[in-house]
């Protein structure tokens, strides 16, 4: 978030894109609504699905899956068209704007309500409410970057707040909503293989040099090509060229698109280690497990979705002979030929604010005293609540031109449902924790899949019945709820089970920049299971069978 | 009522909010949880999860210990236990012949998510100035 989770009660204007946020950030969620109830902030939703959120907003804009660019596209033109733009912003703080005015010309809201279904009407009245706005915060989550245009959604949000001056204020910005309690300080540290701790770039020969003296290697020794994510690891696998990978904390074979794919490429690898708190289906194929401390059996920090770093503290001893994760890897380490000496999580800190500017004036000490959120450069700098004040990191905020791509498979005849994938309030993203707390699974014990009541009728399907939901890459067995909740023609499944695994049907289509999978659209079908035969049984698990 | 042994100031592992929650322990079993009002992020409030989604700490699956097997066909199970040294040896000694025939690149590393801040930076500097690559990625996508 370039803003705030205290800030988002004094917005007037709230846009949520692509983020359910009532079941996947429940606490967020509870501000946005204190915005709305009580400070009377209107509240634009752009979402294909009538998610809870719907309740409170001034506007539902119900787009087709995959088509955020051309309703946001259209969004802009309105702002241009009507003079709505902020020309002093535009003019002081923004590079690219003629261009991009040129090229949105075309994008009337007619036209985008051809492609994404949105009335035109809709888009002009949530272009006059963002731009009028004295503050207007845009939100997204996975729905609008889990798809092969997940920049351009990300780009088309961000020239919206350039083009209204909605950004390097309180209340305003441009804020994602992170799914995980940590993804942001994993990318922080340099968990991506482009980067090292900071975002400073493998390729740059000053970062290169900077980590080579800090970590005490000589400089040839640090590699300067980034090296593969993800998505194009199990591709060199399959390709021979990734023999062993370690995996700490991940469950690849069952959050990965196109899990067959993955699987075929685990059962080619070398070596694979798995380090982790449970055996999960990652692990099964592994040769050595690593038994790891949970969150409450070890000292450390998290980075939260508005770049707040705070301290987790031990409360238990881990099990047996689990330990935390950082002193497995200094053994490790230390065994390839290392001489690594750290006293603990603190001390780890200390190295890491050294290389990493904008971590630079924290320390495990300081955030005894609550939580900081960078950039906070030195000891006595108190964080940063609002980013991009009065310059952004890059100098001028750049317009970019972006132009409408379909997704990469839509229905068709042979797959004619179009399927989304996603969390429900109670499970959280594999469900290897919230699946082992009975308090939560038995109010969510089995799979779902969500169909609208005009399709259910036409196939004869009800309620709790079972379906089968199958693409061009697997399929699995859920049970149906009828629910307005979704469009015609959409199906809506979580990936939190095991035992139906939605990535089995999902696509390995990915966003060229990011890499991204599109996780928010594919092609599926759905029929109803009379009874399951024998040969279904032995792929379900035993909560299908006992609904069965 | 039942009194904790100690209440423990923590985060919540959960999304990317960051509650601050207490944890009660009590016989060294987290038996409940509460929100934090002395903080800018949740002010004492918590989802569902965040309440009531902690048992999987004490769950009875839980690894324990650490676990080697020489055919992937062979289940994980007691016959597979093994100490830290032979695990962690065995780490060491089939990552370096692995760089050692095919070059650093083909290893690689998944970092998390759901490990700290700490853990990820020593994950990534162990495979960039250890082993020499930057394959090194998370599940940020997913």
């Amino acid at each position: 978030m370039t803003d705030s989770i205290v800030n988002i009660k004094h917005a007037d204007v709230l846009f949520v894109i692509g983020s359910n946020t009532t079941e996947a950030h429940p606490v967020i969620s509870l501000e946005m609504k204190k915005a709305v109830r009580k400070y009377r902030a209107k509240l634009i939703l752009l979402d294909p699905r009538e998610i809870e959120l719907a309740d409170f907003a001034f506007m539902h804009l119900r787009q087709r899956p995959g088509t955020d660019v051309a309703v946001l596209n259209a969004i802009a033109h309105v702002i241009i068209r009507d003079s709505l733009a902020n020309l002093s912003f535009i003019e002081e703080r923004t590079e690219g704007f003629e261009k991009f005015a040129e090229s949105v010309k075309e994008w009337t809201p007619e036209r985008a309500e051809a492609i994404s279904g949105v009335p035109a009407q809709q888009i002009v009245d949530s272009a006059y409410l963002y731009a009028h706005a004295s503050n207007a915060m845009i939100f997204w989550a996975m729905g609008i970057t889990q798809h092969t245009t997940g920049t351009e959604n990300v780009m088309a949000c961000s020239n919206l707040a350039l083009l209204a001056g909605q950004i390097g204020r309180p209340s305003t910005g441009l804020n994602p909503l992170r799914g995980q309690n940590n993804v942001q300080g994993a990318c922080d540290m340099g968990g991506l293989p482009n980067v090292y701790p900071g975002y400073q770039p493998v390729a740059d020969e000053i970062a290169r040099a900077k980590f080579a003296s800090g970590w005490g290697v000589e400089y040839d020794e640090l590699s300067p090509k980034p090296g593969l994510t993800v998505t194009e690891i199990t591709q060199g696998i399959l390709e021979g060229r990734v023999k062993a990978v370690f995996v700490m904390g991940e469950n690849p074979m069952l959050s990965d698109p196109n899990l067959s794919h993955v699987k075929d490429a685990f059962d080619n690898l070398d070596f694979l280690v798995c380090q982790d708190i449970f055996l999960n289906e990652t692990g099964e194929h592994a040769d050595v497990i690593l038994p790891a401390a949970g969150f409450a059996e070890k000292a450390g920090t998290y980075t939260n979705t508005e770049r707040r770093v705070q301290l987790i503290r031990p409360a238990l001893d881990p099990p047996g002979e689990a330990r935390a994760d950082w002193a497995i890897i200094l053994d490790l380490a230390n065994r390839l030929g290392a001489n690594w000496h750290y006293d603990g999580a603190a001390d780890i800190f200390k190295e890491m604010a050294t290389l990493t500017p904008s971590y630079a004036g924290m320390s495990h000490e300081r955030l005894e005293h609550g939580g900081l959120q960078w950039p906070c450069p030195t000891p006595e700098h108190l964080g940063t609540p609002v980013l991009h004040i009065g310059k952004f990191t890059r100098g001028l905020g750049l317009f970019k031109v972006l132009d409408y791509r379909p997704p990469a498979e839509l229905p068709d005849e042979e797959y004619p449902f179009l399927l989304s994938t996603g969390r429900i309030l109670y499970h959280w993203h594999g469900g290897t924790m919230t699946r082992r707390s009975p308090g939560l699974d038995t109010i969510a014990p089995e799979a779902e899949a969500e169909i609208h009541p005009a399709d259910a009728a036409r196939l004869g399907i009800s309620t709790g019945d079972l379906v089968r939901v199958f693409s061009r890459r697997g399929s699995v067995v859920a049970a149906a709820r009828i629910t307005r909740r979704s469009s015609p023609g959409m199906v809506f499944m979580t990936f939190h089970y095991a035992e139906a695994a939605v990535n089995l049907l999902t696509i390995d289509a990915v966003d060229p920049i990011a890499k991204i999978p599109e996780y928010k659209v594919c092609a599926v079908n759905i029929e109803l299971l009379t009874q399951l035969t024998d040969k279904e049984f032995s792929h379900e698990s035993e909560s299908t069978r006992a609904v069965a | 009522m039942i009194n904790p042994d100690r209440t423990i100031q923590t985060t919540c592992p959960y999304c990317g909010v960051g509650c601050q929650i207490d944890l009660h322990v009590k016989d060294n079993l987290i038996y409940r949880v509460s929100g934090r009002f002395d903080n800018q992020v949740n002010h004492g409030n918590l989802c569902v999860k965040g309440r009531f989604g902690f048992d999987f700490t004490h769950a009875p699956d839980r690894l324990t210990q650490p676990m080697v097997r020489k055919d992937r066909r062979q289940p994980f199970d007691k016959s597979t236990y093994t100490t830290w040294e032979s695990a962690l040896d065995l780490v060491a000694q089939r990552f370096r012949a692995i760089r050692d025939e095919h070059g650093p690149n083909s290893i690689a590393f998944l970092t998390s998510a759901k490990c700290t801040n700490e853990e990820n930076y020593l994950l990534q500097k162990l495979a960039r100035a250890v082993i020499g690559t930057n394959n090194v990625d998370h599940c940020a996508r997913l």
